[in-house]
């Protein structure tokens, strides 16, 4: 092809400049899908410790992404020192294989959250994100009265998991899904896993630990909170040796 | 015009290299020059082709089925915790890993004695407590301000304070340690059900008679009868005397210290019966994290010497 046919079409120019610029990235991506090592093994006793989210934590999770929590917050701790004794064991790339799209980000306004779960109460969490300067008097973070009176829509959450689905969550539909997730992830992860019984899982996860510290409804302060407080949970250091993980790289 | 200017160019770089155009014309007279590029651009070209291969020879470069060349010359070497050697190709977590490690070593002498001295020890040895006081103090601003607020004054109704001498579950080295690993669950039942509002009133009235408030003997009277009886059942947790027990971490009433009820800053009696009754109908349910699972025996162990320290202990 002639130069002078490139130089005088504009959309040939466009393609190839698309094809062009596109070698770089496929060429660091692509092969990483096929590499061992790129997401490391948490396995324990043959059961995978990092699991998709239940229902609830699902749309609690939604809910970060629609108050723009990621604007401040990262889910990224890297491994540097001062970051491993702030915040605890660096992130694994296992810890967010089933986000879509990841939290990681870059922007630290306030602090990293990849290890927040269990650090603090459920009732720290609702008066900290209905007021956070009635727990920390230097907070920059703004309020979200809102989410302790605005009642969780999840008449749609068998939907949303089944989007999900679609990018690769090993969300449950069949029997036979079922049973291949007992043995992936044990019989208690298994069962929040289905999606028939999504709407009955996420009111039970709701019910029982009653995040937001009122029984009478579901709100949207439960979803957040109940996401917050697995950050991080999944996989429990003390069962890998030291140094285990970084072999993975 | 063109042709003019054409012209110049050529004649103001003088006859040593005549400057070609790339042959075609646009516009009818619209002609692009094409010159060589400079000598020393080009050789920066051909340097960072050369850069390039011997980056694939020494870095972790090209994927190779499941694999990846790792890169010769490399190599990452470091002593673990246990002692072993490790080598391994260089990457940004082994790093982490040998820093870790030699700073574990740069502390080793004072870590080990923290590990190893119990808690009165620490109190005891000027070197010993600084050391554990400035690691401590930088944990708890991590972990604990958040609840119990930087100084440790806590909040009224919420968290409690740390930095008074009054303790909910106990003020020994022995009780905070225990409390910070495997963190409290401070649970008192509502009694909205259980009492009528009158009997609330009483039982508040008599439990402010508790910490020596002026208050009216009638209701009092009627007050202990409930706290002390199977109605209220208030003893049961608080004891008779109303004093509380540090093993299920009830309050002590009989002191002017106020964990939950806000007492202190109601000018009034009635006010303070107000924050009183507000607990006895809601109940309390609050809880400390457990902190076992996230620091190490000897981080807790010099968190519960720093507390200890913020509130004189016992
Ligand atoms: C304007 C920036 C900003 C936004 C937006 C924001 N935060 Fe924060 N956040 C902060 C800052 C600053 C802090 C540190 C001070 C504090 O604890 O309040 C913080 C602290 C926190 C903490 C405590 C972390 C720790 O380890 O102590 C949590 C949890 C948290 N934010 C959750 C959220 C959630 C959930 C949202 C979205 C609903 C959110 N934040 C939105 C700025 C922000
Ligand atoms: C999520 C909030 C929260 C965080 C974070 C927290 N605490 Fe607590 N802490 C509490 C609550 C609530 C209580 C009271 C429990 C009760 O009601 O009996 C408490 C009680 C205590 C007590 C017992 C007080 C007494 O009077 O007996 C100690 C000691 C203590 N915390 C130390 C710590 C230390 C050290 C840390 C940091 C490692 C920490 N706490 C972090 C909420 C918190
Ligand atoms: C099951 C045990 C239990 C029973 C029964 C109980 N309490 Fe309590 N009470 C507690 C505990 C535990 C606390 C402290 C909670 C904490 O610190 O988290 C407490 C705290 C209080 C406080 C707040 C003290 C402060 O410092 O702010 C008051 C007031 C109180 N109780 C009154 C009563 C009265 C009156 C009754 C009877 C009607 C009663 N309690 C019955 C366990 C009990």
């Amino acid at each position: 092809m002639k130069h002078e046919t490139i130089e005088t079409n504009a959309a040939w120019l466009i393609v190839l400049v698309f094809i062009v610029i596109s070698i770089g990235g496929l060429a660091e991506i692509v092969p990483l899908y096929f590499i061992d090592d790129t997401v490391e093994d948490v396995k324990v006793d043959g059961i995978e410790t990092v699991r998709p989210y239940s229902p609830l934590e699902v749309r609690g999770r939604d809910i970060y992404m629609r108050e723009g929590c990621y604007l401040c917050h990262s889910q990224m701790i890297r491994p540097f020192r001062d970051e491993a004794l702030r915040y605890g064991h660096y992130s694994l790339a296992a810890e967010s294989k089933f986000d879509h799209p990841f939290q990681w980000g870059s922007k630290r306004t306030g602090p990293d959250l990849a290890r927040v779960g269990k650090k603090y109460s459920n009732q720290w969490h609702v008066e900290h994100l209905t007021a956070p300067r009635s727990v920390v008097k230097e907070s920059i973070m703004p309020n979200y009265p809102w989410l302790l009176k605005t009642d969780l829509e999840y008449k749609d959450i068998a939907e949303r998991m089944k989007a999900l689905k679609m990018v690769g969550v090993p969300y449950s539909e069949t029997k036979a899904e079922y049973e291949a997730n007992v043995k992936r992830f044990g019989k208690d992860v298994a069962k929040f896993l289905d999606v028939n019984q999504a709407e009955n899982n996420l009111m039970a996860q709701a019910l029982a630990n009653n995040y937001d510290g009122n029984k009478s409804n579901i709100t949207e302060m439960d979803a957040l909170v109940a996401y917050l407080q697995v950050l991080g949970t999944m996989v429990d250091f003390s069962k890998f040796e030291d140094g285990y993980f970084s072999t993975f790289r | 015009m063109s042709t003019d200017s054409n012209s110049k160019v050529q004649g103001s770089k003088g006859s040593k290299q005549a400057v070609q155009t790339t042959g075609h014309a646009w516009d009818g007279d619209i002609q692009e020059f094409n010159n060589p590029l400079p000598t020393w651009w080009v050789w920066a070209f051909y340097a960072t082709i050369v850069f390039a291969v011997i980056y694939w020879v020494l870095y972790p470069a090209w994927p190779i089925g499941r694999d990846y060349t790792k890169g010769v010359m490399n190599d990452i070497e470091y002593t673990d915790a246990s002692g072993k050697t490790v080598t391994r190709h260089w990457n940004t977590r082994s790093l982490l890993d040998k820093e870790m490690v030699q700073a574990k070593a740069e502390q080793k002498k004072y870590l080990d004695q923290l590990a190893a001295a119990s808690i009165e020890e620490i109190a005891k040895d000027d070197e010993k407590s600084n050391f554990a006081y400035s690691m401590a103090k930088v944990l708890f601003a991590d972990n604990c301000a958040a609840c119990h607020q930087p100084g440790g004054a806590g909040v009224v109704g919420s968290y409690p304070n740390l930095a008074d001498d009054d303790w909910l579950w106990g003020g020994s080295f022995k009780d905070i340690k225990t409390t910070i690993t495997n963190g409290r669950n401070g649970y008192m039942p509502s009694f909205k059900a259980a009492l009528s509002s009158e009997k609330i009133d009483d039982v508040a009235e008599y439990v402010l008679s508790l910490s020596k408030h002026k208050t009216d003997a009638a209701k009092t009277a009627r007050g202990k009868a409930i706290f002390n009886g199977q109605e209220g059942g208030c003893y049961y947790c608080h004891t008779k005397a109303g004093t509380g027990m540090v093993s299920m971490g009830s309050a002590n009433l009989t002191d002017s210290i106020w964990t939950l009820a806000d007492v202190p800053s109601a000018d009034t009696l009635e006010a303070k019966k107000a924050a009183v009754k507000q607990v006895i109908m809601n109940g309390v349910n609050r809880k400390m994290p457990v902190w076992k699972e996230r620091l190490t025996d000897t981080q807790i162990k010099i968190l519960a010497f720093y507390v200890h320290q913020l509130g004189g202990g016992k």
